[in-house]
């Protein structure tokens, strides 16, 4: 197995989850990443956790290891004006920049890609912002409750009559990273193409309302039809729910008549159960999605009660019935199959402990996937990147510690 | 001399194809969400993707629910994902039609399927066999929960694998019953995943010579994006629940109801200067600066009485209202916005998140844009979703090279079919 970005450099100049999981992901496949954090302060998410214990440590941060691996960790302070030329420095030689300054402030610092270009015209840079580079809300402040509010994605969450959910924690952030990742591929290969690199606009808010819910809104054109919340289940052809059992929730979907009534026959102890059977609203299963799903979450609740998820995921799995239990994170974590086939990953957390984390997200036979390396301390390689890659001389380095530069 | 030298360089530059992908050839047996949507991406950036479909087993977005007609050439959602592709008919139950296939994969770069595991190898078309076709073919397949394993033989669904991966236990409102994502979230995680997977594998054969075979497992996909779940576990031993639109790190993070009906706005406040400008900006009403709302510690321990505070005051404006107010003060505050309300955003209008496509069933079809910006090589929509079997002719005639009669004969078999 080879490295396949074996020599691309990226520079990471990006906080929280969006770029650093765009690095993560060319890290992980090999590229020489550095990331720039701001001296003393940091990246966000060394501060959002999870602890251990919950001792918060800027150095410890579940989230910011996780995403961190394999990347080298310099500090810098690029709004002053030696910062910025160092950074400059940085590039000249750099293939991708995966930056998340707020338009305003890469104008002001004089680092839009305009002038970025003009150092290294091979460089590929990558803005990741809430809006994008253009239109009125490009300067808009967001976190990640925003963007999944204006991308579409809360409305569809929830019930009806409540307040939409945003999707738990940071889900949309690393659908945004993943789509910078695509991009910088698109513009690596673009490169050998037209010869030059180029600047790749990426919105927050759009990584939900184009990939995501943008066909809904194609959809709603088309028909009329305004996808809403509608809580535990999706009126479509009866079931497309979550139903409690005995000891948690099934995920209980069905999109062939014959899963449906394998399961009734289940339940009615190899014969669909009476009372379903002699009851004509229930005969058309769209018309029972739309009309009488709470009744028949009713009369499924006795069944259902005296039943343990393993119980009828085992009963399901023998009669083809495609339900599934919804499990909980330990059950993930301890899950037979995942550790089987050695899903997960083992961190060394300061000798004191080992934990699991997430192990890589696609299965490659060729290009080798390597996270070996842990995440970068705070400023951990200023003196191997300032001195042994761009050469600066130990009193340059010291002048640029006491001047607050790095 | 120098001059025309350049001049040159520029005239070369212009007739650069904004298509960086343009070259490549994908055999895509995807159907349902996650393969035509990784070849979508691929698609719209030049690639050449060959959909092989068959009357026999249309692709079931074919018929979906918003299409209303019934009609296989008039589902919005296929439309939406399939554009900028080709599609042919092929009845792979048939030996001559597994030939012809092989004789297609031969003169392409990637093959891709999201069937369940198995199909491929009882079609005789498994990785083993297309390298034995063509020594550095790319393979990418979608397995619900994986090829091997004690759960591999499970049949998933998209929604239901935020379920297995516990996705959905955390999805609904704080500590209440679990509600669910409720749509197919971990296929279109899969898919742009796959995407880029398929790209790394292009970019790994041109620099090592050499093919491979990828597996997105959607369920280890979806966990590799919710590593705070997975570790507040495996550090802490604690197991989350619905956590609504709670974050432990702000205060003030929930959507708001505004005037109008079912209208919202998200508003979130991290720092403690970002509360202060909130509070000027809503008019510095009293209850702000009461004691139980001092510092981040307070509001937490109070944070429901101070979403209804907040609720009385958004009550009375729009959605945009708000946002105009709030976000002039540098204050995080956007539009929960429905489905026609992104329609009409002038913000998503001016960045044409979805465009016009010309269909020859439907006329025009609205379909969401390139996901994202490129300066250079955009890429773009070149041709709406195709017709079932639209380029017969061009892959059976003009690459494979038959004849029209022998088409017309494997049509009339019912192996083009």
């Amino acid at each position: 197995m080879d490295k396949t970005l074996a020599g691309v450099k990226v520079i990471e100049m990006a906080q929280f989850i969006s770029g650093p999981y765009c690095g993560l992901l060319l890290a992980g496949l090999g590229a020489n990443v550095i990331k720039i954090e701001e001296p003393s302060v940091g990246d966000i998410s060394r501060r959002c956790g999870p602890f251990l214990d919950n001792r918060p440590h800027p150095d410890q941060s579940g989230l910011f290891i996780y995403l961190n691996s394999n990347k080298r960790g310099i500090t810098l302070d690029i709004k002053k004006p030696t910062g910025r030329q160092i950074l400059i420095d940085l590039l000249k030689d750099a293939n991708v920049l995966i930056e998340d300054m707020p338009p305003q402030l890469a104008q002001r610092l004089k680092l839009e890609y305009e002038h970025l270009k003009k150092v290294n015209p091979q460089l590929i840079v990558v803005s990741i912002t809430p809006f994008g580079q253009t239109g009125p809300y490009r300067n808009y402040k967001a976190y990640a409750i925003n963007a999944s509010g204006i991308g579409g994605m809360s409305c569809i969450i929830g019930d009806p009559k409540r307040e939409p959910l945003t999707p738990p924690f940071s889900l949309g952030n690393f659908q945004t990273g993943i789509i910078a990742a695509n991009a910088v591929m698109f513009a690596l290969t673009g490169q050998k193409k037209i010869g030059r690199g180029q600047h790749i606009d990426i919105s927050e808010a759009e990584s939900w309302a184009i990939f995501h819910t943008g066909n809904v809104v194609s959809s709603f054109i088309y028909s009329g039809r305004k996808r809403t919340r509608t809580g535990h289940r999706t009126p479509s052809p009866y079931p497309y729910t979550i139903l409690p059992c005995k000891d948690g929730y099934l995920s209980m979907i069905a999109l062939r008549g014959s899963e449906w009534k394998r399961f009734l026959e289940i339940v009615g102890d190899g014969k669909v159960p009476e009372w379903y059977s002699s009851d004509e609203r229930f005969q058309d299963r769209l018309k029972a999605g739309q009309q009488y799903a709470d009744i028949l979450d009713n009369l499924l609740a006795p069944w259902l009660m005296a039943h343990t998820k393993k119980e009828i995921f085992a009963r399901c799995r023998e009669e083809h019935v495609p339900f599934t239990p919804i499990r909980n994170m330990d059950e993930v974590v301890n899950c037979e199959h995942l550790n089987q086939r050695g899903y997960f990953k083992e961190i060394d957390y300061l000798g004191e402990k080992k934990f699991k984390v997430p192990g890589p997200p696609v299965r490659f036979s060729q290009s080798l996937w390597n996270l070996s390396k842990p995440a970068p301390s705070l400023s951990e390689h200023n003196v191997e990147v300032y001195c042994e890659d761009l050469g600066y001389t130990q009193d340059q380095f010291r002048q640029l510690r006491n001047l607050d530069v790095i | 001399m120098l001059y025309r030298l350049n001049f040159l360089l520029n005239a070369v530059e212009d007739v650069v194809s904004p298509y960086p992908l343009e070259g490549y050839r994908i055999i895509d047996f995807g159907w349902a969400a996650a393969a035509p949507r990784a070849t979508c991406l691929l698609a719209d950036m030049g690639a050449e993707v060959i959909k092989v479909e068959t009357r026999k087993r249309p692709d079931p977005v074919r018929f979906g629910p918003d299409n209303l007609t019934r009609d296989p050439e008039r589902d919005p959602l296929f439309h939406s994902i399939n554009r900028n592709k080709l599609s042919i008919l092929l009845d792979l139950t048939n030996s001559q039609a597994v030939e012809l296939i092989k004789r297609l994969i031969k003169m392409s770069d990637v093959v891709v399927e999201n069937f369940s595991p198995g199909v491929m190898k009882r079609l005789g078309l498994d990785y083993e066999e297309l390298k034995k076709i063509k020594s550095d073919i790319i393979m990418i397949s979608f397995p619900g929960v994986g090829s091997e394993g004690p759960l591999s033989d499970v049949v998933t669904y998209g929604p239901s694998l935020a379920g297995l991966a516990g996705l959905d236990s955390l999805v609904g409102y704080e500590n209440e019953r679990v509600l669910g994502m409720q749509q197919a979230y971990a296929d279109i995680n899969a898919a742009l995943h796959g995407a880029f997977a398929i790209q790394v594998a292009l970019y790994h054969r041109e620099r090592y010579g050499e093919g491979q075979h990828i597996e997105v497992a959607q369920i280890e996909t979806l966990l590799s994006t919710m590593p705070e779940p997975v570790m507040h576990y495996s550090m802490n031993g604690r197991i989350l629940e619905t956590i609504g639109n709670r974050n432990s790190m702000m205060s003030v993070h929930n959507n708001y109801r505004c005037k109008g009906e079912d209208k919202w706005v998200s508003i979130a406040i991290l720092t403690e200067e970002e509360w202060e400008t909130f509070c000027k900006a809503i008019g510095d009403p009293p209850w702000t600066k009461k004691e139980k709302f001092a510092d981040h510690d307070k509001r937490w321990v109070n944070r429901k009485e101070l979403d209804r505070l907040i609720s009385d005051w958004t009550i009375t404006k729009t959605p945009h209202e708000v946002m105009e107010i709030l976000q002039g003060a540098g204050v995080a505050a956007t539009p929960c916005e429905d489905t026609e309300d992104r329609f009409l955003d002038p913000h998503f209008q001016e960045r044409q998140i979805l465009i016009d496509v010309e269909h020859p069933a439907t006329g025009v079809d609205w379909v969401p844009n390139v996901i994202c910006k490129l300066s250079e090589t955009p890429g773009g929509i070149r041709r709406p979703a195709p017709l079932l079997g639209e380029h017969n002719d061009y892959v059976f005639g003009d690459l494979l090279g038959l004849s029209k009669d022998e088409i017309e004969k494997l049509i009339q078999e019912k192996i083009i079919f």
